[in-house]
């Protein structure tokens, strides 16, 4: 009885059931992310024109971005889904230590992500390989090297604000949890916030190949 | 009319407090704080399009120079455009009666619904400030590369409209959602009344559409204040890739506006045509076939663009298809009223208004969808024209009929009627000698957006800005009786239209919760041929007592 009494608090007056409110929720979250894909498709067409504008200066420019530190940051978010795709298991089976923890780790892995993408940004910046009329670097053959930057920091930068964005909302669930506000029967913020961060792995996951192993 | 005036209490009486209203969940009252910021700007942008006609009596200086008249043509466009059409009938009409229809409490997700609201007061503020320090002069459209240069406002005007396509896609979310979970028992897919498959057409381009337009702008501002030259032909960037962002959420964003009015009109037609509607399955499913199409055509405002030969062939062709759920509509509302017992209220007025006008704006489309018409028309005033026959003739005309239809519901109160047909009258007339003048003004070859102008076009210049001061009037008449009976109008009853949907089975004005019960939904949205409302209350015609009551009323129906 207290389970129940619990899990109806959490029902808004405009809802019938506790099971029709998460599946709204569930519902508006999936829309949500078709538009965080949408956003992105402007510059993924961006990349494509571009590219095929100029498909040499594509290969020689990505040639200055490291391989090593983007594979780094690959793995990083991966582990990061992980971690949080198994707090939110945690909530499932009653283990909200374990769901604490976990959160906590994916912030930790959402941070190293940003402090490497810190330290790339920072050489290139040091090197003037920069977008648009900032680009001043000089080694890199083939027409218009600028348009590849612009559209690498455009994408990675986009990219970068969403893992920000996503570190703010795991911090909320991880209160959340902290106060005891989930169960097995209500959980639905925290799912919807791994959905959103599977989402923003998702994107990584697409740029790592198109901006770092071309050719 | 009067009778079954309910005492309970209504969403407007309670709870009190200004507060109550700014921090309210319910989706009727944000409905209205939506109404009156979004009339603020249709009041804005109507006057400087007044300002801009009257400067047109003559090619000589009359109001403002040249700059101003720059300024003013473009802050009437991305005001109405941006702040008024595009959120008008989803976020004020839509908001209030869309959750009525399908017999919900409320919207899926209230507070997302309230942050809408606050976001688009935001967004607003920005066109305010830019409207303040320099406004803008490009065109609504704000292409590359002058946009990039112009020493207007730019920035803080595409900001702007940024952050209101967020509240577009919040408004968007919450309507495909609440559609698809909140339905009362009952109510099918196929028992929702038309209007609510037109906002889930909307809402699906919103939330498709306004993340495109989010990159693009975001791109723009990039480009202004990073001189990331993404655009910018001297840093590598391709202008026209700026064309095809902005037309590929600008043209679903033109069905974004029409979709919810063609809703509007499914509903009044039927209810004052006292008739089953003609062909409901087709109504609804072209709706969604035009939210389809409409992501396959943007090319057709790049024709002279340079795009290539056969993507313009392409594009032109597939705008043709437009017109068949178009015509599938025009056709279906048609057959409605045909042996229907139509009656001529004010909202009955503006639908009519409607068929006419977009009739004209639907088939001009065609014409200028046609490649080697357009090459011959691009940015004429046969444009102006045919987009104003649409916007204005066909969104703003439904938008009306909305407001007239369910203004009694919102309010509780009934406008003066005599009023309301004059100034339907006024605008319709007023209307046509504007804007008909403009096509042909346009085959003249009257390009538009131009200060000054040859001699030879000023009799029609002056005849359509005459036009367009009776819009005025008849907006300034529109204003008063509608204001007027918010006050002082008659007391409506549930059902003062006779209307079959579930909004009108509950008190006018609504209850804060909408329905004191969940209401079952058994009857289809327009079963005129077996029901009749007599006095709030439906009457089935099947029925086997009430059938002798509904024979009775014929009877002494015919005998007056």
């Amino acid at each position: 009885m207290e389970h129940v009494l619990k899990q109806d608090t959490h029902v808004a007056h405009h809802f019938s059931d506790a099971e029709q409110q998460r599946d709204s929720a569930k519902l508006g979250m999936w829309i949500f992310l078709i538009t965080e894909v949408l956003l992105f498709s402007g510059l993924f067409t961006a990349y494509a024109v571009y590219r095929a504008w100029h498909p040499e200066t594509f290969i020689n420019a990505h040639k200055f971005l490291n391989v090593g530190l983007g594979t780094l940051n690959t793995v990083v978010l991966i582990t990061s889904s992980v971690t949080i795709a198994l707090g939110i298991r945690s909530i499932q089976v009653n283990r909200r230590k374990q769901a604490i923890g976990l959160f906590i780790a994916t912030l930790v892995l959402a941070a190293a992500f940003l402090v490497v993408k810190y330290f790339e940004y920072s050489h290139k910046t040091h090197l003037g390989q920069l977008p648009g009329k900032y680009y001043t670097f000089t080694g890199i053959e083939g027409t218009d090297p600028q348009v590849f930057f612009s559209v690498y920091f455009l994408l990675t930068g986009l990219h970068g604000l969403h893992i920000v964005f996503g570190m703010a909302a795991i911090t909320w669930i991880l209160i959340r949890t902290i106060n005891n506000e989930f169960s097995p029967e209500y959980f639905t913020p925290a799912e919807n916030v791994g959905l959103y961060w599977h989402l923003v792995d998702l994107i990584w996951i697409f740029l790592f190949p198109l901006l770092y192993l071309i050719g | 009319m009067t009778q079954a005036i309910s005492d309970s209490v209504s969403y407007l009486d309670e709870p009190k407090g200004i507060k109550s209203w700014l921090f309210t969940l319910d989706h009727k009252r944000i409905g209205i704080l939506y109404m009156w910021s979004i009339m603020v700007f249709f009041f804005i942008g109507g006057m400087m399009a007044l300002i801009v006609r009257t400067e047109l009596l003559a090619p000589e200086q009359i109001l403002v120079s040249a700059d101003a008249y720059n300024q003013l043509f473009t802050l009437h466009g991305a005001i109405m455009i941006f702040l008024f059409i595009i959120p008008g009938i989803p976020a004020i009409l839509g908001n209030y009666v869309l959750p009525l229809m399908i017999g919900a409490k409320d919207v899926a997700f209230p507070r997302l619904n309230l942050a809408s609201w606050y976001v688009y007061i935001i967004g607003s503020l920005f066109a305010i400030y830019s409207l303040f320090s320099g406004a803008v002069d490009t065109g609504w459209t704000f292409y590359t590369p002058y946009s990039t240069q112009t020493s207007t406002s730019v920035t803080a005007m595409t900001l702007g409209a940024f952050i209101l396509g967020f509240s577009s896609i919040f408004t968007g979310i919450n309507f495909i959602v609440t559609i698809h979970k909140l339905r009362a028992p009952g109510m099918t897919w196929f028992k929702m009344p038309l209007f609510v498959w037109a906002s889930y057409a909307t809402a699906v381009i919103q939330v498709l559409a306004t993340p495109v337009l989010g990159i693009t702008l975001l791109l723009l501002i990039f480009e202004r204040v990073f001189g990331i030259g993404i655009f910018d032909p001297a840093l590598g960037g391709d202008p026209v890739l700026y064309q095809h962002f902005f037309w590929f959420y600008s043209h679903p964003a033109v069905y974004i506006m029409i979709l919810p009015g063609m809703g509007i009109i499914s509903e009044v037609i039927t209810v004052f045509s006292r008739k089953k509607i003609f062909g409901y399955t087709a109504i609804a499913y072209s709706s969604l076939g035009i939210a389809l199409v409409s992501f396959l055509v943007w090319g057709h405002h790049m024709f002279t663009s340079g795009q290539s030969e056969l993507a313009a062939m392409i594009f032109s062709f597939l705008t043709f298809l437009v017109g068949i759920p178009s015509g599938i509509k025009m056709f279906n509302w048609v057959a409605t009223m045909y042996k229907g017992s139509i009656s001529f209220e004010s909202p009955m007025l503006y639908t009519l208004s409607f068929l006419f006008l977009f009739a004209i704006g639907g088939f001009t489309g065609i014409m200028l969808g046609a490649l080697s018409l357009d090459v011959h028309l691009h940015d004429t005033y046969f444009v102006v024209a045919h987009f104003h026959y649409v916007m204005m003739g066909g969104t703003v005309m439904a938008f009306l009929a909305g407001v007239h239809y369910w203004w009694p519901k919102i309010w509780g109160r009934m406008y003066n009627e005599k009023l309301a047909r004059i100034s339907a009258a006024l605008l319709f007339i007023g209307f046509n000698m504007t804007f008909f003048t403009q096509f042909i003004l346009g085959t003249k070859g009257m390009p538009r957006r131009y200060y000054s102008y040859l001699d030879q076009y000023q009799p029609l210049h002056a005849f359509s800005s005459y036009g367009s001061f009776i819009i005025g009037i008849a907006f300034f008449i529109m204003g008063y009786y509608l204001i007027h009976a918010i006050f002082k109008g008659q007391r409506v009853g549930k059902n003062p239209w006779g209307a079959l949907t579930l909004e009108w089975t509950t008190t006018s004005p609504p209850p804060p919760h909408n329905f004191e019960q969940t209401p079952v939904v058994t009857d289809g949205p327009y079963d005129y041929d077996r029901i009749m409302i007599v006095g709030d209350e439906r009457v089935y015609k099947d029925g086997p007592e009430e059938g002798k009551e509904i024979a009775k009323e014929v009877d002494s129906e015919s005998k007056k």
